[in-house]
């Protein structure tokens, strides 16, 4: 009798462990990770002939809670088209009943890689009003996220922000949405440093849009605190979007958005009082180019005098 | 603010201090009136043409460059006017073109698409 060795029982362990997807139209390339209650895969479409992810229930016990919560999720990804959000193409089941969604496969690095590889607070900024503009879309359309966070954020290989990860998300006036239907009433969902304090209370009653802005601010902060030279105008909008009030929070992603274009413009920005002083230094930094123009023109000027007057 | 108001109102101010400054020339101080009047007529006509201009094509190089030539050519227009004083009127003209040229590409409303 020969007895396998560890690496083939592991590849064998891998291979058992891997969905099934022989009655689909898939075909299974790796798995890209693994989340609280399922597996994401690269899987090769072969009628399209493109690369997707997707993303099947992986636990021991698939109820019909969870089934329609994967179902549920499919729906609500499918209903928000933009540009910043990661767009389902299919929904399916697997030969053992396992619900499984496949989206666009994004090339690219979440946003956490993406900041560790030194990109500059300018191009950061850029992104995270990305990521608002994505997250305001999505509260128009009454969907909370509810699990904001650097990890749930790509940035695509041209470029391109999406928000992942909508498994939580919460529906503002749909009664299937229930804390009860999704959750259980007090269960603590979402990721402890990006969580909002009713968010984290367990008051998912008290969670709306504003949790969300929470989540925001504290991916803001993330994204600054590695930074050198932050503006006090920088800091102060992540303080305002992650207020423990949620009263005192922006009132919506747009208006933070909003706020990060007016800095990045060089502009006063709601969340920051600036003194005489510093609204000086910004209007010079903003128009150095044609100050030094005038100066110029000056100097200029007072060469042409003094050489006239020879 | 639209562009080729930016235009006028830096073509004239730009104009008016460029008149001005012939008060440090005494042989035409006499004249001081009339070459502030001309030259904040001409730094108008100039803003003028530079704000539509950049009201029209976006481009920083390009309405730099469009606001130099317009510059120097109104300048040598009142040099040929004035017959002399070519050099001390041509390179402030080219400047204050430069610099209309740059602040209208770079501020301003643009044109809103029909």
């Amino acid at each position: 009798m020969r007895w396998l060795s560890d690496d083939k029982l592991n590849h064998l362990r891998s291979v058992v462990s891997q969905p099934d997807f022989s009655a689909t139209k898939y075909t299974f390339v790796k798995e890209l990770g693994r989340g609280g209650m399922g597996v994401v895969c690269l899987a090769e479409d072969r009628e399209l002939d493109r690369l997707v992810a997707l993303k099947v229930i992986n636990t021991p016990e698939i109820t019909d809670d969870l089934r329609n919560r994967m179902i549920r999720e499919a729906q609500i990804i499918a209903r928000l088209e933009h540009p910043g959000i990661v767009p389902v193409h299919d929904v399916g089941t697997l030969p053992d009943g396992r619900i499984f969604y496949a989206m666009k496969y994004v090339r690219g690095s979440r946003l956490d890689e993406y900041a560790a590889q030194g990109a500059s607070l300018r191009d950061r900024l850029r992104k995270f009003q990305a990521v608002c503009d994505a997250v305001a879309f999505a509260h128009a359309h009454g969907v909370i996220h509810r699990d904001l966070k650097p990890q749930n954020i790509m940035i695509g290989s041209f470029g391109e922000v999406l928000v992942l990860d909508w498994g939580v998300a919460k529906i503002r006036d749909d009664p299937r949405s229930s804390a009860a239907y999704q959750t259980g009433d007090g269960t603590v969902i979402g990721t402890q440093n990006y969580m909002s304090p009713e968010q984290a209370r367990g008051e998912v009653d008290q969670v709306d849009e504003r949790a969300d802005i929470y989540s925001l601010g504290a991916v803001l902060a993330f994204l600054l605190k590695d930074q050198p030279k932050v503006s006090k105008a920088t800091h102060a909008i992540a303080s305002k979007a992650t207020a423990t009030a949620k009263e005192s929070r922006y009132t919506s992603a747009s208006d933070l958005s909003a706020d990060i274009g007016r800095l990045l413009d060089a502009e006063p920005v709601s969340a920051y009082r600036e003194n005489a002083f510093e609204r000086t230094s910004r209007w010079v930094g903003k128009n150095r180019f044609l100050i030094l123009l005038v100066l110029a023109y000056l100097l200029m000027r007072i060469f042409l005098i003094f050489t006239s007057r020879r | 603010m639209s562009k080729p108001l930016i235009g006028v109102i830096l073509g004239a101010v730009l104009g008016a201090i460029d008149g001005l400054t012939a008060w440090f020339t005494p042989a035409v101080r006499d004249q001081l009136f009339g070459i502030v009047f001309g030259s904040t007529i001409k730094g108008i006509i100039a803003g003028v043409a530079i704000g539509f201009f950049a009201r029209k094509f976006h481009s920083l190089p390009i309405g730099i460059l469009f606001g130099v030539i317009v510059g120097a050519i109104l300048a040598w227009l009142v040099a040929f006017m004035q017959g002399g004083y070519y050099f001390q009127i041509i390179l402030p003209g080219t400047l204050v073109g430069l610099i209309v040229g740059f602040a209208t590409q770079k501020y301003g409303t643009p044109a809103t698409a029909n």
